[in-house]
């Protein structure tokens, strides 16, 4: 039998705030145990949440990016559930009227478009952080991570393979840091995948029974998660089983997926409205500022670089895939306009390649956009040639003369011998000095002629215009 | 919709609530009486009603996204029964 994979995604992508949700404390990473937890995160009696105006305002900066609907009034709802680190014995999160509604994100699977819908994107809290090593037969908990403002964004399930899913985990990932709403970093637990998995019978319009699979910290995790698990039902499909609906963890160690709780001993949330906070209004006017605040968007961008610049459709996604990197472009293409491709290879090249190598951001990048189109600019009007550009790339990338192109081609006499009266000379003493190479051209022998063109570029160490030589050698040659 | 000896035993049981049979039959009876309620108030049409999520007709105050709270474990944990390198101490937790 043909299956049909069927994948939703619930991701949770921690809103990069300086307070939390419901308090003033700090949400600063790597800050000693419970010295970030105040008497709301620890849920002393007769404290009270009060909501952080910059979580709101980058939930609807994530809906407008979506094109979602954002709800005002917006509800916050109490989801019920005993554990230690959860001091309330309630996540304050959201069930009916999340701040975002529905939208979609169009993501692009090997060359082909699709548009995966969502569901909606609700605010919460997270939850402080157990550390089960051992204390004399008790757990640790440490609260600063309570009361983290995170986005949980649940798409609808419109994916149909891991390398979907993966796609469309990594576009959104890249969306939420353009519009500066979450840094991303994935160690940090500051972007979370969980998956909904299941399969049916290709043609089946009804959908399968789905595990959630949980766990899932990095994009090559979850594209091998997926895989085990759909394996796993159609396995047990085929032997005419049936698939029980619960949560499974990933354990990348031994890359599958088991069983952490099934839907019978699931728990009853019993969400219900919390009466410590009022409905959550947000005027137009409010959604109107932040829509200026609203960076041009990645899709925006593919399409201007295509039409404006005359990129591929491929060219103008890798530069699309951070906001700094097609910031660096634009500086440089800035500085060129009429070189846009020749800039576009030079950072999906030379500069990515080398940032990718020594592990840094193109944030971090020795060599600014101006330098590099300086370089460029060399290259285009024959000072140098392709081949030398990438010598004095790397000297620039040492920091050598303050990165300064033409000081370092000075410096290295790496300067193109353009002069033709300079070169006209220089063959002539080669055509004297290899007379047995120009009877053999002139013979009919090719090989001869780039021998010829070969002494030339030797005498030269590499300097002569290539193009030119082969002019002026064609001329005296015929 | 009428409730059952097993939903309160349920719920009591989802609310970490101990209850003995005596009791869990006394909480059936009175949970019954305001289900009765809500029913009295379901059969009121509301159909022109706008739903209400909460009993004060006022709006969510938002603050600045500033950190106002300074360190204050010290005084915090003095009152916790068990505290370790920095850690809140609790019964084993076992998933």
């Amino acid at each position: 039998m043909q299956w049909e994979i069927v994948i939703g995604l619930e991701v949770h992508a921690q809103l990069s705030t300086q307070s939390k949700i419901f308090s003033g404390a700090s949400i600063a990473y790597g800050a000693m145990p419970n010295t970030q937890a105040c008497e709301v995160d620890l849920a002393l009696p007769g404290v009270l949440p009060v909501l952080n105006k910059g979580v709101v305002e980058r939930a609807i900066k994530f809906g407008l990016a979506v094109g979602a609907k954002i709800n005002s009034p917006s509800i916050f709802a109490r989801k019920n559930y005993f554990y230690p680190d959860l001091p309330k014995g309630y996540q304050i999160s959201q069930y009916e009227l999340p701040v975002v509604e529905g939208g979609c994100l169009r993501i692009q699977v090997d060359e082909v478009e699709k548009t995966v819908r969502l569901t909606r994107a609700h605010l919460e809290e997270d939850a402080g952080k157990s550390l089960h090593k051992d204390f004399h037969g008790m757990t640790g908990i440490d609260l600063n991570r309570a009361g983290t403002p995170l986005l949980e964004i649940v798409s609808e399930p419109d994916m149909r393979s891991s390398a979907e899913a993966v796609v469309y985990a990594k576009t959104l990932h890249s969306l939420v840091r353009w519009i500066g709403i979450c840094d991303g970093n994935m160690q940090e637990g500051s972007f979370r995948c969980d998956a909904n998995v299941s399969v049916r019978p290709k043609g089946s319009d009804k959908f399968g029974t789905r595990c959630e699979i949980k766990n899932l910290n990095s994009f090559r995790f979850m594209e091998k998660a997926i895989e085990f698990e759909v394996r796993r039902q159609i396995e047990i499909l085929e032997d005419g089983g049936i698939v029980h609906q619960e949560t499974r963890l990933y354990d990348p160690d031994r890359n599958e997926t088991r069983s952490m709780r099934s839907k019978e001993e699931a728990h009853d949330y019993r969400y219900f409205p919390d009466p410590d906070l009022m409905p959550l209004e947000i005027s137009e006017e409010w959604i109107n500022q932040v829509e200026l605040m609203l960076p041009e968007l990645p899709e925006a961008r593919r399409r201007r670089y295509v039409t404006a610049f005359d990129l591929s459709d491929y060219d103008a996604m890798v530069l699309t895939a951070t906001r700094e990197m097609a910031d660096f472009f634009e500086s440089a293409v800035k500085q060129l306009p009429s070189q846009a491709k020749l800039c576009a290879n030079w950072i999906m090249g030379e500069v990515s390649g080398r940032l990718n190598k020594e592990g840094i951001e193109i944030s971090d990048c020795p060599i600014n956009p101006v330098q590099l189109a300086t370089l460029l600019q060399r290259i285009s009007d024959d000072t140098i040639s392709g081949k030398m550009a990438k010598n004095v790339f790397d000297s620039m990338w040492r920091g050598e003369q303050d990165g300064n192109v033409d000081a370092i081609i000075e410096n290295k006499g790496l300067k193109q011998i353009s002069d033709s009266g300079e070169i006209e000379k220089l063959i002539d003493e080669i055509l004297v000095a290899n007379s047995q190479q120009v009877a053999d051209y002139r013979s009919g022998k090719q090989k001869a002629f780039n021998s010829l063109v070969g002494q030339v570029m030797k005498a030269t160490r590499g300097k002569a215009n290539p193009a030119q030589v082969n002019t002026i050698l064609k001329q005296k040659l015929s | 919709m009428t409730l059952s000896f097993n939903d309160v035993r349920r719920i009591a049981d989802l609310a970490y609530i101990e209850t003995n049979e005596e009791e869990a039959h006394m909480a059936l009876a009175q949970l019954s009486e305001i289900f009765n309620l809500i029913e009295k108030m379901q059969a009121v049409d509301t159909s022109a009603v706008e739903p209400m999520s909460h009993a004060q007709d006022v709006v969510q105050r938002l603050r600045e996204d500033v950190v106002t709270e300074s360190d204050q474990r010290e005084q915090f944990q003095e009152i916790a029964p068990q505290v370790e390198e920095g850690l809140y101490l609790v019964p084993k937790v076992i998933e």
